[in-house]
């Protein structure tokens, strides 16, 4: 047998007795499906929340802090006692 | 704002809910096919494609004109293909072989010819679908319509045979090296 006549065949085999569609399958997906939104939503909100706090945490941090002003010096030793020269 | 929301919902809900009734006939007899399972005891194909359609549903709105149908198809058909790899790849090996037309095919063979010739998926498709090689699809395809035409008397043969042949399928041709260095360290 050819090979277009054997697939045509085995397509036959395939299409016989196909199955009832059960009712409750287009709830049971819909109800997965809104499970899966809502688990996604809820996580990128929750990401969000996340970043939020952590910029805000740092700007109150740098604000406090102010790392970029030059702390004064502690090595040098005060300088006295020069009068005398 | 809510009320929009709610508007997007509803129209998500319907234009759904004519999709699946249009297409969960077709993919159900596919789904049904892929598990072996009879057609009116079909709980795996039922539950795998509850999923399928669930994981459509959630992406309704980002499918920027793709086909939920073809959607459906490859989320159907790359699960199976998961699926079917972890149960022969553990504890499965001793479930008793499928009923059905299909019975007598591995779940690799089953994946592709329900690809191939049900749902009429180009071979370089299918093929980068499950990643693998054009020339053993081809040659997976052949050998499963082989093996369905075939009268079953040749297909009946020692039961553990057929069994390991399965596993062989399934996992691919990395199997049979990796079948071979267990037996090495398991004998000494």
């Amino acid at each position: 047998m050819s090979r277009p006549k054997r697939e045509a065949a085995a397509r036959r085999i395939l299409e016989q007795s196909p199955p009832r569609v059960p009712p409750e399958l287009y709830a049971e997906a819909v109800r997965r499906g809104g499970r899966m939104l809502r688990r996604r939503t809820a996580l990128r909100r929750l990401t969000w929340l996340v970043l939020g706090a952590a910029a805000v945490a740092f700007a109150v941090w740098a604000l406090t802090v102010q790392p970029w002003v030059e702390p004064p010096s502690e090595t040098t030793p005060p300088m006295t006692g020069w009068e005398g020269w | 704002m809510r009320e929009r929301h709610a508007s997007h919902g509803a129209r998500r809900a319907r234009e759904f809910e004519a999709f699946v009734a249009g297409a969960a006939g077709r993919l159900l007899h596919a789904a049904t096919l892929l598990t072996a399972e009879p057609p009116d005891a079909n709980p795996r194909a039922r539950h795998l494609l509850a999923l399928s359609l669930a994981h459509t549903y959630a992406a309704w709105d980002r499918l920027h004109g793709e086909d939920p149908y073809d959607r459906t198809r490859q989320y159907l058909a790359t699960r199976f293909a998961r699926e079917a790899w972890h149960r022969h790849g553990g504890l499965g090996r001793s479930r008793g072989r499928p009923a059905g037309p299909l019975g007598g095919l591995s779940p690799q063979e089953r994946l592709i010819l329900v690809l191939r010739l049900y749902e009429g998926v180009a071979e370089e498709q299918a093929a980068a679908l499950l990643g693998l090689p054009l020339e053993r699809v081809r040659t997976l395809c052949d050998r499963a319509v082989a093996t369905l035409l075939r009268p079953p008397a040749r297909r009946a043969g020692p039961s553990g045979g057929t069994g390991h042949e399965d596993g062989d399928a399934v996992r691919g041709p990395a199997a049979g090296t990796r079948a071979g260095s267990r037996g090495r360290v398991r004998g000494s």
